[in-house]
Parts: C-alpha cells; structure tokens; sequence
C-alpha cells in the first residue's frame, strides 16, 4: 500500500501531478535523445560531403514545400535488396548539411537518395513537368508550374544562406555574395534538377570505416 | 475554493463541438480525394494546392490538430468541470484558446496548401504557426489546471490526468521538436541536422501519436465510457499503474521509426525495447475499459454512443497489439515504407480516435442540447458505415503494404531485384481503389452523423448545468482509495 499511499497525495496535489508527469516523461528523452544530440560523431560530415550550392537548396525548399519527401524516402537501408536496387546504403555524414532531414517514412514512388547521376536532366524536365510521358504507369503529379517561377522570385537566396551558416553550414562570403547572380534566369524547376542530380553524388567514394553507422 | 458563479461553461464545449464536426469532413474529405489522387493522378489538376504532396499534409493536419484537438479541448473543458464539480477558471481565456485555436488550423491548413510546409511529419506547419500554436497551448494548460486547482473535490479524476499529460508533454514535444531559426516568413531551417534531425522528430513523431492520439482520447474514454455505460472503472489501481507506465514507457519507442536507418543501433535496439513494454499498460487500459462495460452489455442493442466506444477500445487493443509488432527490427523491415504504416495509422485514427470521438459525441450532444439523440437509426447506420469504411481500409492497406515489401526485397536466383520498382507500383493500383472506397464509406458515415447531431441541436441554446453543492458524491466512480 504504500506506493498507492504516496500516490495518494499526488493525486491531491495540482502542482505534484503536474511535476510528476513532467518528470517521468523527460526521463526516455533524456537518456536516449538528449545524448544522441550531443554526439558529435552523429553530424560530422563524411569527406566529400558538401553545402549544398543555392541553387542546390532552392531546389532542396521546393522540394520540402510541395511534399515530396510525402511520397518519396531519401534513406537506402543496409539491405542486400535495396542495396542493388538503390545503391550504398546511408550513412549518417552524408546529412549533415541537412535541415531539416528529409529521409521519408514512404514509398509510394522510389527512393531518391542515390538520385544523382541516373537521368538526364533532360529526362527531369519532361518529368516533372508531365510524369505520365516518360513514365506510363506513373501517379505523380505533374508539376507543370515549377518552370513558371523564378528561383529567387523573392530575392530571399541570401537570408536562407545567412541563416543556415549562422547553423553551422559552411558558406563563405562569397558564396553568399554571389548567390543571386547564381539564380539569374534560372527557374524552380531548373533548381529541383540541381538538386535531384545533386543527391548521393558522395556516395560512392566514401571511406568505409563510416558504415559504422 | 468556491466560485460566485456556480453554473459550467458549456457553451464552449459546443464550439469546440461543433468545429471539430466540420473539420473532420473537410479532413477526410482532403484524405478521400488525395486517396482518389493515387488511383487517378489526373486529379491533381496540375493545381499547386491540390497536388498531392499538399493535399495529403493538409489532410492529416485537418484531422489530427482540427479534429481530434478540437475534440479533445472540448470534452476536456466538459469532464474537467464535471469531476472538479468547479465552473471552468479564466473563461475569457477558454475562449481565447477556442478562436486561437480554431484560427491556427484553419491558416495552418490554408499555409500547407500555399506551400507553406516544414516538411517534418506531424509538425509540418511554419514557425509563425508554430509560435501561436504555443501560446494557445499555454493558454489550454492554464485554463485546464486552474480549473483542477479550484476542484471542491479532494481527488483528481483519472480522465484529468491523461488529458493533463497531453497538455504538458505535447508542450515539451512541440517546443524541443521546432526549434528552429526563420530565414522568412515562411521558411525556416532546423537547429538539428541530419541523423539528429530524425531522433528529434520521430522523438516528437511518435509521442505525438502517444500523448495526443493515445493519451489524449484515454482521458476521454475514461470519462465517457463510465458515464455512458453507467458503470464505475473496473479498477482504478490499474489506471493507476497504467497511467504512470504509459507515461515512463511510450517516450521511449520514437526510433522504432528509423529502423536499419542511419541512427546508432542502440537507439533503434531500446526503441524495441521500450515499444514492446508499452503493450502492458496499453492493453491493461484495453482490459480496465472491457471489464468496465462486461455489466452492461445489454445496453449496447440500444445505445449507439456506447457501441462506437466499445468498437473503439477493440480497435485500440489491435492498433496498440500492431505496433509493438511493428516495432520490432525483423517485422518492421517488411514494414518500413510500405501501405502497412498507413494501415496501422488508420486502424488507430479511424478505428480509435475517430470512433470514441462519434460516440463521445452521440452521448455529448443531446446532453448539450438537452433533448434526445434526432435519430438513432440514423445512427446505427453511421456505426456499420464507419465499421465497414474501417475495415476495408486497413485490409486493403496490410494487402498491399506486405505485397510491396514481398516485391520489393524479392531477389532472383542470380541475386539481383527480381521487380522493378515501376512493376510493384502497378501491383498497387487493386489496393488503392479499395482504400479509397473505405474512406468514402467512412466519409459518408462521418456526414450523416453531422447532419444528425445538427438536427439534434438545431434551434437549441447550451443547457446551463449548475456545479452540486460543495461536499457533494463526486459524479463519477470513486477511487477505493478514498472510500474504503
């Protein structure tokens, strides 16, 4: 009885009930989130991992905006099957430029992580702009109103960039000095390119002792 | 502590009532036709805000904060009256959480269709949206716990501690999950990156799902059912127990989400852990509700209210059953990215969330009103609808979830990948019509009950119910603690 005699005051007390739930729920997240947070190893970027260039990251927030990461996964697990089918598998210093991550809980199209490098841009073009074309039995919307739009319509390229280095990314001055001249004349739909021909570009001269992970 | 005016504030229970009503049509309206956008892409229209990536995150926002939120304020600010027998504290500030809230879903909803969109699950909507959802948030939990702490009665009813808990560990996992830094209005960009990213969300993701979708709606079952069954809680030391271990244990499981990903083996290893003790309280929850209607199952032939609560609980015990199952490494390989995620979310969000929440309503409005149920035909029919809806919803989804990953991971005997990515889409397509008419069952069902409940309260003002005399029997089962 005494732990239900303990609890007896709890269940009498606003500010003990409210402390005690506070308390026994943080404790999961303390032992298994927070450490992991702090682990360096676990955003360190692997060689040859790279920001991504603006016109890389527009694409990448065109990306995150219309939902594709809905649909398609960016994480290629240690499988045997997945492997042939995708490629190397992930690890964990390909993302570290990555916020937010974007690695899918679906597949209801494939998984793009090893994306990079398969088609040609010309191929990403007619498919994005009509799936249907190129592939017959696919069910991805057409997204005819990407080339429509300037890559930095809203001339915001440089605040994204500031932001993401005070972060932690990388970008030199120059870089964000030039990024707006990077994006003259190009579209939303030649930055999703960029960014889809970007993808896994590292994957294949990575060190092995990072399949740790 | 005894309040100068001494009747409830139930009108805003009606509010919350009614908008939760509306915004689970639009909800699974978007759902319905985003699921009519996989059988017939053409759908999209080539529409920004109807294509699918949109239209799908606008749908399980609508639903879980419009819907099941607004459902869960509501009665929360109904039972956490009734068992404090206390007129709500700060009602201008109950009010001011209604139309914050209501307001954050509906440009919230109106942001994700723009393109507005985060992309983290479940968490999707900009940090403007954000903020305000915190300072509603605040808001709730003062006006939740100020009412407890004005109760003229010694014990705190156990409803008010699941709700309490969805109060203060959806703050914690809402605040750590969007820390994030604006680089505009409409764009912002994680304090954590990459493998850290994904711990963080599937931290949030998955308590989301434990303490709103869970936890939540256990507080409403704990209230509604008793009351509906008319029957005390069959142990109350068990909800006890259950309660605390609920708490401690279902913090843990988020990394049964980022299976064989690249997150350390330790962190995917306790998540399966932890997940498979969660059946424990989850199913002595199951059973404490069971045993408390095994004395009134006669009432079930006549009152609908009770038989969506029931089917309620044995579709939380298969979706609370699954996903220990799915947690676990070997299981969840098969799992992973297939339909069968979809399955098991909406064998809890349909079978669960969406059931208690009818019934709860069925018993809620004519209270509110103050005149029986328009039709209970009407609402027998809404039952087999929602049942049959369900059903073919989360078969048609485990058929297609385990044929992908059958397809998916089959190699041929020189060891290459048998299909082609393109050929199990295909195989999909069978599987995609029938869900959706499992949701247009279930939509359908979801109307009629709305046209129901209008028709019940159409005309009528909130009955205005007065709080008993201090030192009155509490409403609701007593604890054995205090009543020996």
């Amino acid at each position: 009885m005494s732990f239900l005699g303990l609890h007896k005051a709890i269940e009498r007390n606003t500010g003990l009930l409210i402390f005690g739930i506070l308390v026994v729920a943080s404790i999961g997240g303390l032992v298994q989130v927070l450490p992991t947070t702090l682990d360096d190893s676990l955003h360190a970027p692997s060689p040859n991992v790279v920001p991504y260039t603006p016109l890389e990251l527009v694409g990448r927030d065109v990306y995150i905006s219309e939902g594709c990461s809905t649909c398609h996964s960016q994480q290629v697990r240690p499988l045997l099957a997945e492997v042939k089918r995708y490629g190397p598998y992930a690890r964990s210093g390909e993302f570290a430029y990555d916020r937010p991550f974007l690695w899918g809980s679906k597949r209801t199209g494939p998984d793009l992580l090893r994306m990079g490098g398969k088609y040609s841009d010309a191929w990403h073009r007619v498919h994005m702009t009509n799936p249907r074309a190129v592939v017959a039995a696919s069910i991805m919307p057409a997204y005819p109103w990407l080339a429509q739009r300037a890559a930095n319509a809203d001339d915001d390229i440089q605040a994204r960039l500031r932001t993401l280095r005070r972060l932690g990314t990388p970008y030199t001055d120059d870089v964000i000095e030039g990024a707006p001249k990077a994006l003259e004349g190009k579209t939303e739909l030649d930055a999703m390119i960029a960014y889809l021909q970007a993808l896994g570009r590292h994957a294949n001269d990575a060190p092995a002792e990072h399949a740790g992970h | 502590m005894s309040a100068r005016v001494t009747h409830y504030e139930d009108r805003i229970v009606t509010a919350f009532t009614a908008c939760a009503i509306v915004w689970s049509m639009l909800g699974m309206l978007a759902g319905v036709y985003a699921a009519a956008e996989l059988v017939w892409p053409e759908l999209n229209l080539n529409l920004p805000w109807l294509s699918f990536g949109r239209l799908r995150t606008g749908h399980t926002n609508l639903v879980i904060f419009g819907f099941g939120v607004s459902a869960l304020i509501g009665t929360s600010l109904y039972s956490v009256q009734r068992t404090s027998h206390a007129r709500l504290f700060a009602p201008g500030l109950a009010w001011f959480v209604f139309y914050g809230w209501q307001l954050t879903v509906l440009l919230g909803g109106a942001s994700l269709l723009a393109g507005w969109n985060g992309s983290k699950e479940y968490a999707e909507l900009e940090w403007p949206f954000d903020l305000a959802i915190a300072v509603v948030w605040v808001a709730y939990g003062v006006v939740f716990f100020g009412t407890i702490a004005r109760r003229t009665i010694a014990q705190i009813y156990i409803s008010n501690w699941f709700y309490g808990a969805l109060i203060i560990v959806v703050a914690m996992l809402h605040i750590v999950n969007n820390l994030e830094l604006p680089a505009t209005i409409n764009r912002s960009y994680s304090l954590f990156a990459g493998a850290q990213d994904a711990i963080v969300q599937w931290w949030y993701g998955h308590n989301a799902v434990g303490f709103l979708l869970t936890g939540g709606f256990l507080g409403m079952l704990y209230y509604f059912l008793p009351k509906q069954a008319e029957q005390p809680i069959w142990s109350y030391r068990l909800s006890i127990v259950a309660f605390w271990a609920f708490v401690y244990s279902y913090i843990w499981a988020g990394p049964h989400h980022l299976h064989y990903n690249a997150i350390p083996e330790w962190v995917q290893s306790l998540g399966v852990v932890m997940s498979l003790v969660l059946l424990a309280p989850s199913w002595a929850t199951m059973i404490n509700g069971v045993m408390t209607v095994s004395n009134a199952w006669r009432r079930l032939r006549t009152d609908p209210a009770l038989k969506f609560i029931v089917l309620a609980l044995a579709f939380y015990g298969l979706a609370t059953f699954e996903g220990p199952m799915l947690a676990i490494r070997s299981v969840n390989v098969m799992s992973h990215f297939t339909e069968w995620t979809i399955g098991h979310v909406h064998s809890g969000a349909l079978g669960w969330n969406a059931l208690i929440t009818f019934g709860t309503f069925y018993y809620l409005v004519p209270k509110l009103a103050g005149r029986p149920l328009y039709s209970v035909a009407m609402a027998n029919l809404h039952f087999w609808l929602a049942l049959a809806g369900t059903m073919l919803y989360i078969i048609s989804m485990w058929a297609a979830g385990l044929s992908q990953s059958l397809l998916w991971l089959s190699l041929d005997d020189l060891g290459e990948v048998r299909y082609s990515f393109v050929d199990v889409m295909r195989a999909m397509a069978p599987y995609y019509l029938l869900r959706l008419v499992g949701g247009l069952l279930f939509l359908s069902g979801t109307v009629l009950m709305a046209e129901n409940l209008r028709r019940t309260f159409a005309g009528a003002r909130t009955v205005t119910v007065s709080a008993p005399a201090v030192g009155a029997q509490p409403a609701v089962a007593q604890s054995p603690l205090s009543t020996p």
